[in-house]
């Protein structure tokens, strides 16, 4: 399901080039559940920025579903996005003046879908999640637990086949990271391809397959 | 993304910072009131010097001694006379065609005194087609009465203040009042005319036109007021005039005739360019509300990086991201627009209700003309700030930074 080969990415910091990520391959099938490790600078979060079409490479290829994606317009990778990729951020990324409805509400208003279609797709989502009680509260007025667990309602409104999470937990106590995490498996368990970003090797040993970066290169790479 | 959807997440996001927008809305709606309030004093001053045109008569021909190469401007009372104007004159236009009636004046400086009172007023030789000619009204018994106008009788017509000042509350009318070294014997009083074109008609005393030449010891009329029979009629009593003007004084065009029309296309020109200028004001407030827009969208795409991104994120093409926050200007200057296109009216009710001598009139351009600029404004000044958010790196809007 993607395919990276030979994926570079180079930032100028002052006048000196770094090397975020060098001569990345990777294969990952439809399905996986991946976590990303590594200490912090070693290229994870670049990594996720590539996957989650937010960053292109300076070289090498990358194909989503059989798309190369390297080739396409801007226009072209945001539908991509917005088709195919759910996006966790350790900080939620909610939007404070909307309601948890809204919130998951936005990818599908984004993307144009009929009012009648979203409130009948928010409000699923919403209960599956167990969020149905919170819908018209504002994320101010939610739990962390409950603020990311919005976050992944958010994420998987659009059925996509890709769920990027980086670090999802790091902002929480361990009973919300927990429920937080069995949520994301439970998605994983449902056929979605599950790549989370964490230093918390606890976190990563739950992954059926465990990548270590080190200075922007792939370290290990091993399946339980 | 529907457009339904575009508006709500714009106005979600006004309100999410109220006093920013009100501000802005403040601003934006006074520059459009600003421009339909200016306009309509303007058109007001138009609409009322018009009226004041109209009092005069429409079709009313001015006649001045000496010649003037500019029509239409004030009449030239230093002008050089080449050959006075005459009563006879006077009576040869009457017979002009296109000429319903006439009125021959002349116009100085007397003491008017009764007893032991008297007062320094104009005053004004007339015949008894004044009265009709230039629209005025009698309080108190009659006008100077008609005949052959070469005769000067002893009668006079007195304004409402100087009949006010010299008899009190007494009756005017039967008195006797001395002008210069005669005596005239008061016939009638005017009715107050208010002002009219900043004259009053108030403090002055009217008597038979050859009276006064004898008084002012000048056979010269200070201008004759003729009253074409109607608006068609006017042009070809000008040129009759002036033909007869040439026959009487060999061949000399030594007249000046102003039409009622030029001078009040003048006027109109002069105010219509005065009304243009201040709504050239507003509209400059208004582009400096525009500015007002500018900046607070600018804060607000700044505020709000973390968010583009997010959108950005979660699929929003560049064109989307520019669209939202377009809106936001959009109605800014939208919403303060209307709001200020209503005080603006509701002002304009209020001041008219209130002021009955001068009103206010809202020329149909106004509100489309601050509505054009305003809503330009917002489009222009909201632009930049919708391409920088949408120009803006998703990474780095995502981290914060």
């Amino acid at each position: 399901m993607i395919v990276l080969a030979g994926i570079e990415r180079r930032f100028l910091v002052g006048d000196q080039v770094v090397a975020a990520l060098r001569g990345i391959d990777l294969d990952l099938a439809a399905g996986e559940y991946v976590a990303v490790m590594g200490p912090s600078g070693s290229g994870k979060s670049t990594l996720l920025n590539i996957l989650g079409l937010l960053d292109r490479p300076d070289a090498g290829t990358y194909a989503l579903a059989g798309i190369e994606t390297t080739t396409l317009s801007e226009e072209r990778r945001a539908a991509l996005r917005r088709d195919r990729i759910g996006f966790i951020f350790q900080s939620f990324h909610l939007i404070p003046r909307l309601t948890a409805a809204e919130n998951v509400e936005l990818p599908l208003t984004l993307a144009g879908v009929a009012p009648r279609e979203r409130r009948e797709r928010v409000a699923q989502t919403l209960d599956a999640l167990g969020l149905t009680p919170r819908a018209h509260h504002r994320p101010d007025q939610l739990s962390g637990g409950q603020r990311q667990r919005v976050a992944i309602a958010r994420a998987t409104i659009m059925a996509p086949s890709l769920i990027l999470a980086d670090e999802p937990t790091g902002n929480l106590d361990r009973a919300s990271g927990e429920e937080v995490i069995r949520a994301l498996e439970g998605l994983n368990a449902r056929g979605l391809t599950l790549i989370l970003v964490t230093h918390d090797p606890q976190l990563g040993g739950r992954a059926r397959r465990r990548i270590r970066m080190d200075d922007g290169a792939i370290a290990e790479d091993r399946c339980a | 993304m529907r457009l339904r959807d575009i508006l709500g997440f714009a106005l979600q996001a006004l309100a999410s910072h109220r006093s920013r927008t009100w501000l802005t809305l403040l601003a934006v709606g006074l520059g459009t009131a600003a421009v339909v309030l200016l306009s309509a004093l303007g058109e007001g001053a138009r609409a009322y010097v018009e009226n004041e045109f109209a009092n005069l008569g429409t079709h009313l021909l001015i006649v001045f001694p000496g010649r003037n190469e500019t029509t239409g401007g004030p009449p030239p009372l230093l002008g050089e006379t080449a050959r006075d104007l005459t009563l006879d004159d006077a009576l040869a236009m009457a017979r002009a065609r296109g000429v319903a009636r006439l009125a021959p004046l002349t116009v100085g400086s007397a003491t008017v005194s009764s007893g032991s009172l008297e007062r320094e007023v104009n005053v004004i030789g007339a015949t008894a087609e004044f009265l009709p000619v230039r629209r005025l009204d009698l309080a108190q018994g009659r006008f100077l009465p008609p005949g052959d106008p070469s005769r000067g009788r002893g009668v006079a017509v007195l304004g409402q203040t100087l009949a006010k000042e010299l008899f009190g509350h007494r009756q005017a009318v039967g008195e006797w009042v001395r002008i210069g070294q005669r005596r005239f014997r008061v016939i009638g009083i005017l009715a107050s005319s208010g002002q009219s074109l900043g004259d009053t008609l108030d403090d002055l005393a009217i008597i038979p036109v050859a009276s006064a030449q004898a008084l002012f010891n000048s056979p010269g009329l200070f201008r004759i007021l003729v009253e074409a029979r109607d608006r068609e009629a006017l042009s070809g009593a000008e040129a009759a005039i002036k033909d007869i003007v040439r026959a009487r004084h060999e061949g000399e065009d030594d007249v000046t005739v102003i039409t009622q029309d030029s001078m009040l296309a003048t006027f109109d020109k002069i105010l219509e360019a005065l009304t243009l200028a201040v709504a050239g004001i507003g509209a400059i407030s208004l582009a400096v509300a525009g500015v007002l827009i500018m900046n607070v969208m600018l804060v607000s795409v700044a505020q709000r990086t973390a968010e583009v991104g997010l959108l950005k994120a979660l699929g929003a093409a560049q064109g989307q991201v520019a669209a939202l926050f377009l809106a936001e200007a959009l109605l800014l200057a939208g919403v303060g627009t209307v709001a200020g296109l209503a005080f603006a009216w509701a002002s304009v009710g209020v001041f008219n209700d209130a002021v009955t001598a001068f009103q206010l009139v809202v020329p149909t351009w106004a509100p489309l003309a601050a509505a054009g600029v305003s809503l330009t404004a917002g489009l222009v000044f909201g632009l930049a700030p919708a391409l920088r958010a949408a120009r803006l790196d998703p990474v780095v809007a995502l981290s914060g930074r």
